[in-house]
């Protein structure tokens, strides 16, 4: 992102800096050798599966170029999918940075007590496994021993069911929220304490008041990082499946085999066999994502300059 | 820190913002008091007392020995695996990140921006969208159901190649590389012995963040491995689990507990023995954002 802001310094030397500069692969090479295996021949493969199809009477795979792709646009399953992560990026990503933002100005700010055990405490879900998360915030939401089962016996009647079809997407917002919050502060934080210090000096003379230093110098300065974050939290939602795919097992009935496009992906492989459709899923949801990630980036470092 | 002494006004504490963000608190700490609660407590009292209560029995230590033993001590088994995948998966990726962000932030060599170009790319690709292939492929080559599978993909860290690069970018001054040179030093030597001390930082900071990717990974092990003898903590526990609520099954949810606490704890004390190292790593990190 910002390797273009970096200060190249003329050389005086180029004939002796060319051949120390081809060096700099020997640093680089390991890492791009396991990038090639792990990153891009999957993707190449993944491409080269869904041009094909399994037949189910003979058995043999068959060349059906696109098809995959005009079936995957064409199926109301990952349509339905796709809404449903689409609608929780909608409203969990801003409730997340929101509280965020809110915490970083907080601990930035000067006037919180004990600022650095506000910023370890929020930070230390990002340290427990989403696995462990979802287990955690499943049976305190379930009936059995959970905190939804105190306050339906406090209440007398069941009212709060964070595991009913009707909830279970704002539980699992409630689930990445929880765990991820801390992580977007981190780095919103990590941005904003390298605002050079004059800056609020130069404010403070001119009599900006908190909310004015906030606005006018703190915002546009973590501009960058907010971007960030906001690309790491839409590539998270696109690809929610832990937190989904444990909660499954405590409510079946609210939670389908493609409740996201992962989820989906997932079993029409290790449910279905369907390998060649599950990468085109894989593919189709990749590129969305992508498109989707590269205009929030464009349109974030465009914006208020 | 340095937050106070920063602000020529030095603003006065406010009671309200800090009552404010302590109600965040609640929410941040609540589910763990909760767990380490239930941790405490016997299979009847889980399902007896209420969820923020003491049960009538502190059975911590006996649940921590049961979670050990149950099933042949399958546990510990995968403990030692996730500790292996930690190992050598996060200190394979550490490795290779520290270098490769080095070699990009200090050398200007030709293909430095094509490079630059595939790691913003390959960011934005889900990983997880790359999971199925990424197992067909690896089950054409033999490896899945081996701890290469969990390991090989893990050694790759693109967020901590861009830490490592920005950090090298501030931390390492192109001065003292040429210096170095000048000594008749190689590259190689130069780097062992001048920059990776000066990345420490960055480069504890990058190890931290792998560590936590590589221990919480779930996805890629459940697709990857079909022998429970390979499991990693997670997708281990979440099948405890799974097999509580099946039908005909033995609830073992105090073990499912109990051993989702004691996967939690070595993260959180790493985390904070060494929040000095990783947090002065993530702040020079962020100053080219």
């Amino acid at each position: 992102m910002t390797s273009s802001s970096t200060p190249v310094r003329a050389s005086p030397r180029p004939a002796r800096r060319r051949r120390v500069d081809r060096r700099g692969w020997l640093f680089v090479a390991p890492f791009l050798v396991v990038f090639a295996l792990v990153f891009l021949a999957p993707i190449a493969y993944a491409m080269w599966l869904s041009l094909f199809r399994e037949q189910v009477l003979f058995g043999g795979t068959q060349f059906v170029g696109l098809d995959n792709y005009a079936a995957v646009l064409g199926d109301g399953r990952f349509w339905e999918s796709f809404l449903r992560v689409l609608l929780f990026l909608v409203v969990q990503v801003p409730v997340m940075l929101g509280l965020a933002l809110v915490a970083a100005l907080a601990i930035d700010s000067a006037r919180l007590h004990a600022a650095g055990f506000f910023r370890i405490v929020i930070f230390l879900p990002y340290a427990v496994p989403g696995v462990v998360a979802a287990l955690m915030w499943g049976f305190i939401y379930g009936d059995h021993f959970g905190l939804a089962a105190d306050l339906n016996e406090w209440l007398g009647r069941r009212v709060v069911e964070p595991l009913s079809g009707d909830w279970v997407l704002a539980s699992i917002g409630n689930i990445v929220t929880w765990e991820f919050v801390g992580y977007n502060m981190l780095i919103l934080y990590s941005a904003l304490k390298v605002v050079p210090g004059d800056l609020y000096e130069a404010a403070a003379i001119d009599g900006a008041g908190a909310l004015r230093t906030v606005v006018s110098i703190k915002l546009p300065a973590i501009r960058g990082a907010l971007v960030i974050a906001t690309i790491f939290s839409i590539i998270g939602s696109f690809q929610l499946f832990n937190e989904p795919n444990v909660l499954r097992s405590l409510a079946p009935n609210a939670i389908s085999t493609f409740y996201t496009p992962n989820m989906y992906a997932y079993n029409l492989s290790f449910g279905g066999q369907q390998y060649d459709y599950s990468a085109t899923v894989a593919i189709v949801m990749g590129v969305i994502t992508a498109i989707i990630a590269y205009v929030v980036q464009l349109r974030g470092s465009r914006k208020g300059v | 820190m340095a937050t106070t002494t920063r602000s020529p006004l030095k603003p006065r504490k406010s009671p309200v913002l800090t009552a404010v963000m302590a109600l965040y608190l609640l929410y941040t700490l609540v589910p763990l008091a909760w767990l380490l609660i239930s941790a405490t407590k016997t299979q009847s009292d889980l399902l007896s007392t209420s969820g923020l209560a003491f049960g009538g029995s502190f059975a911590l230590l006996d649940n921590i020995a049961q979670t050990f033993t149950h099933d042949n001590g399958i546990f510990l088994r995968w403990l030692g695996n996730t500790l292996l995948y930690v190992v050598v998966g996060a200190g394979g990726a550490t490795a290779l990140a520290t270098a490769a962000g080095y070699g990009l932030a200090k050398y200007r060599f030709r293909g430095r921006r094509a490079v630059f170009a595939v790691l913003l790319g390959a960011i934005a690709i889900p990983g997880t969208a790359l999971a199925v292939p990424t197992f067909l492929m690896f089950s054409n080559l033999g490896l899945t159901n081996t701890p290469w599978a969990i390991i090989i993909p893990s050694l790759v860290s693109p967020f901590g190649l861009y830490l490592v690069w920005t950090y090298a970018t501030e931390a390492v001054p192109d001065e003292l590389l040429e210096a170095a040179r000048i000594d008749g030093a190689g590259e190689l030597r130069i780097f062992f012995t001048v920059t990776l001390r000066l990345l420490l930082p960055g480069v504890v900071t990058v190890a931290l963040f792998a560590v936590v990717s590589t221990w919480n990974n779930y996805f890629l092990p459940l697709i990857m491995l079909s022998e429970p003898d390979w499991y990693p903590l997670t997708v281990g526990l979440n099948q405890w689990s799974a097999q509580a609520s099946g039908v005909g099954a033995q609830p073992i949810y105090h073990l499912v507990i109990t051993g989702s606490v004691i996967t939690i704890v070595p993260l959180v004390v790493a985390f904070l023995l060494l929040q000095r190292f990783w947090q002065s790593g993530l702040t020079a990190g962020s100053v080219k954002q």
